[in-house]
């Protein structure tokens, strides 16, 4: 086992780690949200997404532009580790997106009474899943590594530099076409126990994303590692 | 540097991978006017991606080209002084041989278009084909038109890729008579090649790349024969 | 200046090439003509008058339409090995960006000219001022989502599913293009002053510019190996 697959199996031991410190941190907030926070006056229970969702929704959107920042780091630099990371953080996006996606309508049903509303967070995930989907379409139509990481760099520097116009787009169809108001996700004045637990809730899934996103690093980076040995 | 000087191709410590291949592993050559290189190397050696690169179309891991003392990546000018020809002919099916001419002028921002077009028609013998769309050209006929089109700008250094694949006797014989005009007209030649006979005539030097790296640099010797177990020893070790 | 005749010279030689044949001019027309044709016949026309969907369906149209024929200029390269012959030019990558750009716009804006006047007929716009200021919207907008679709192709046509991949990586990247362009059309067939579309014009411009500088600069990592 050389150097490099030795280091990439600590990324992945450190990452579970991580992750599982902030799967549990989550079961926390969950118990949390349903214990120890008051329940909203006028919505009741739906509004307790509230400190699941926008965090996740955060988390997605940040994974994004930090595999936005690695890309155009790996074409100045042309670090494979870049392409690596990229790569680890756009997954990891994925997959909050996906959950933020289904959780969010199987929730949304027997409480709103609709499957989909095009309230703004929603709608904002839904287009930054599909901007992850087409990396992920593109980094598998193409075989060679190095054409493939320089191709995924430049969508994902495009679709980074794309997010502001998603969000000014969602936000003026809303603005323009007022949907029906389900969910306040604005930002009233909120008592101390709700404030708790939404930035616990933030903190709980920056850890997700970075034990996970470690974790993925050091499969790929051990992927990598394993396939020089063969090579030589 | 003396060598850097003379030199019309200089390529240092070039090295490129693709994937977790090492297709050329630190490769140091220079090439002045009026030699016909022939590069050889058995197959997955490293010849065509080093064509590659000297002629801008790859970008190296690592190392430079300088032609005619520029780098061919950084200064896209540069590349001016260099033409390729390779097996695929860069030309378009649906246009006649005068219009991927002209077409390849414009690129080259040369200048005197029309003159320069038709000298080379009527050089290479295509007046008959100047109007007519090359799909219907046979390999022959196209491989002049591709001659015409990459030496149009009269580079200094012309590289050839496998040039007399598919070649019937007398295109090849053709191909072996301009190799040796460009060496009277002091140009340089790198000519890739897997079968040293072709082109052995008009050579004045053979380097052979195995494994990615330079493993013979010789002037041309007279015997063929004698050269190709030479050879066969450089490539095997 | 050499990138510039170097551009020049790319466009001219796709658009001589396609005229050769027009095959993908016509099946791009034909393909505008069926969209158009598709939503015409499947709305009631009882509950769903032409004109409430007038805007959305040209802007459909339009996009679909672009989405056809931008697969089609990289596609050219293909044979021969052509794209080496261009690459190997002594002038920067840039000038193959635009010259692909020039022909993906001719091309675009060819197959809109013809299904525009189409559209007005089928949905029975009243010709007015406000067409004009239409077409301006339709230029503005193109331009932005064709420069996109430039990089893109050229990525995508090196791949095994040219033709899938390239409408998944566009998509999105038409969203915001499509909504302000169509907003605008809106309210143009409402018969809005232009002195109210300012905003929506301004940020078509603003998709532009970034995109046409952005697709310009990240192009050489798509065409340098």
């Amino acid at each position: 086992m050389n150097r490099d697959s030795q280091s990439a199996r600590g990324s992945i031991r450190k990452g579970r780690a991580i992750m599982l410190a902030g799967l549990v941190g989550l079961a926390g907030i969950y118990l949390m949200a349903w214990q120890f926070t008051p329940t909203e006056r006028f919505q009741g229970l739906a509004q307790k997404i509230f400190y699941i969702h926008p965090p996740a929704a955060y988390a997605s959107e940040m994974a994004y532009v930090l595999a936005g920042i690695a890309s155009v780091l790996y074409l100045l630099l042309k670090d494979e580790r870049f392409d690596t990371f990229a790569a680890a953080s756009a997954e990891v996006g994925l997959a909050f997106g996906a959950v933020l996606l289904t959780t969010g309508p199987i929730w949304a049903k027997p409480i709103w009474g609709a499957w989909w509303t095009w309230d703004a967070r929603l709608t904002f995930s839904l287009i930054l899943f599909l901007l992850f989907a087409g990396y992920f379409a593109l980094r598998s139509a193409v075989r060679e590594p190095a054409e493939r990481a320089r191709y995924a760099a430049v969508v994902a520097v495009m679709g980074m530099l794309l997010v502001p116009f998603i969000h000014l787009t969602v936000y003026l169809f809303n603005t323009t076409h007022p949907q029906p108001v389900v969910v306040q996700t604005g930002k009233p004045a909120l008592p101390p126990e709700m404030l708790r637990t939404f930035l616990a809730s933030f903190a709980v899934f920056t850890t997700l994303y970075v034990g996970m996103v470690m974790m993925r690093y050091g499969i790929g980076a051990r992927q990598i590692a394993e396939e020089v040995a063969d090579a030589e | 540097m003396s060598e850097a000087v003379a030199s019309l191709l200089l390529v240092r410590g070039v090295a490129r991978t693709f994937g977790r291949l090492h297709a050329l592993r630190g490769v140091d050559l220079a090439v002045a006017a009026g030699e016909v290189v022939l590069l050889l190397g058995p197959n997955g050696a490293g010849k065509s991606t080093l064509l590659r690169v000297v002629a801008g179309l790859a970008r190296p891991t690592k190392g430079s080209v300088r032609v005619a003392g520029r780098d061919v990546h950084a200064e896209p000018s540069s590349r001016s002084a260099l033409g390729l020809l390779s097996h695929q002919s860069f030309l378009y099916d649906d246009l006649t041989a005068r219009e991927n001419l002209r077409f390849a002028a414009a690129l080259h921002g040369l200048n005197g278009v029309d003159s320069l077009v038709e000298d080379a028609i009527e050089a290479m013998g295509l007046a008959r084909f100047a109007d007519r769309p090359v799909a219907g050209f046979s390999r022959g006929t196209q491989q002049r038109l591709a001659i015409a089109r990459a030496t149009l700008h009269q580079p200094s250094l012309l590289l050839l890729d496998e040039p007399f694949t598919g070649l019937d006797a007398h295109s090849a014989g053709e191909l072996r008579s301009r190799i040796a005009a460009e060496r009277a007209a002091g140009r340089a030649v790198v000519c890739v090649t897997h079968e040293p006979g072709e082109a052995w005539l008009p050579a004045t030097r053979v380097v052979a790349l195995a494994g990615g790296r330079v493993v013979l640099d010789q002037p041309r010797p007279d015997s063929l024969e004698e050269f190709r177990v030479a050879y066969g020893r450089a490539v095997a070790a | 200046m050499s990138v510039w005749r170097a551009a020049r010279a790319i466009a001219a030689k796709d658009l001589r090439i396609e005229w050769r044949h027009k095959t993908a001019l016509l099946t791009a027309t034909l393909f505008a003509v069926l969209v158009l044709l598709v939503f015409v016949f499947s709305r009631d026309p009882a509950s769903v008058p032409l004109a409430s969907i007038a805007p959305s369906v040209l802007w459909v149209t339009l996009a679909l339409s672009a989405l056809v024929a931008l697969n089609r200029a990289f596609l050219l390269e293909r044979e021969h090995a052509a794209l080496d012959g261009i690459l190997l030019a002594p002038v920067p990558r840039q000038a193959l960006f635009w010259g692909k750009l020039l022909s993906n716009l001719a091309f675009v804006l060819t197959v809109q000219a013809v299904a525009f006047p189409l559209w007005v007929l089928f949905f029975n716009i009243t010709p007015t001022g406000a067409l004009l200021a239409i077409v301006v919207v339709v230029l503005l907008a193109s331009v932005g989502f064709t420069a996109v679709g430039t990089l893109f192709s050229a990525m995508a046509v090196r791949t095994r599913f040219a033709e899938l991949l390239l409408p998944v990586l566009m998509l999105p990247f038409m969203i915001p293009p499509v909504f302000a362009a169509s907003e605008a059309t809106m309210r143009l067939l409402a018969g809005r002053p232009i002195g109210e579309l300012w905003g929506w014009l301004r940020l078509l411009a603003l998709y532009d510019v970034v995109f046409v500088v952005l697709a310009n600069l990240l192009f050489p990592a798509v065409v340098d190996e």
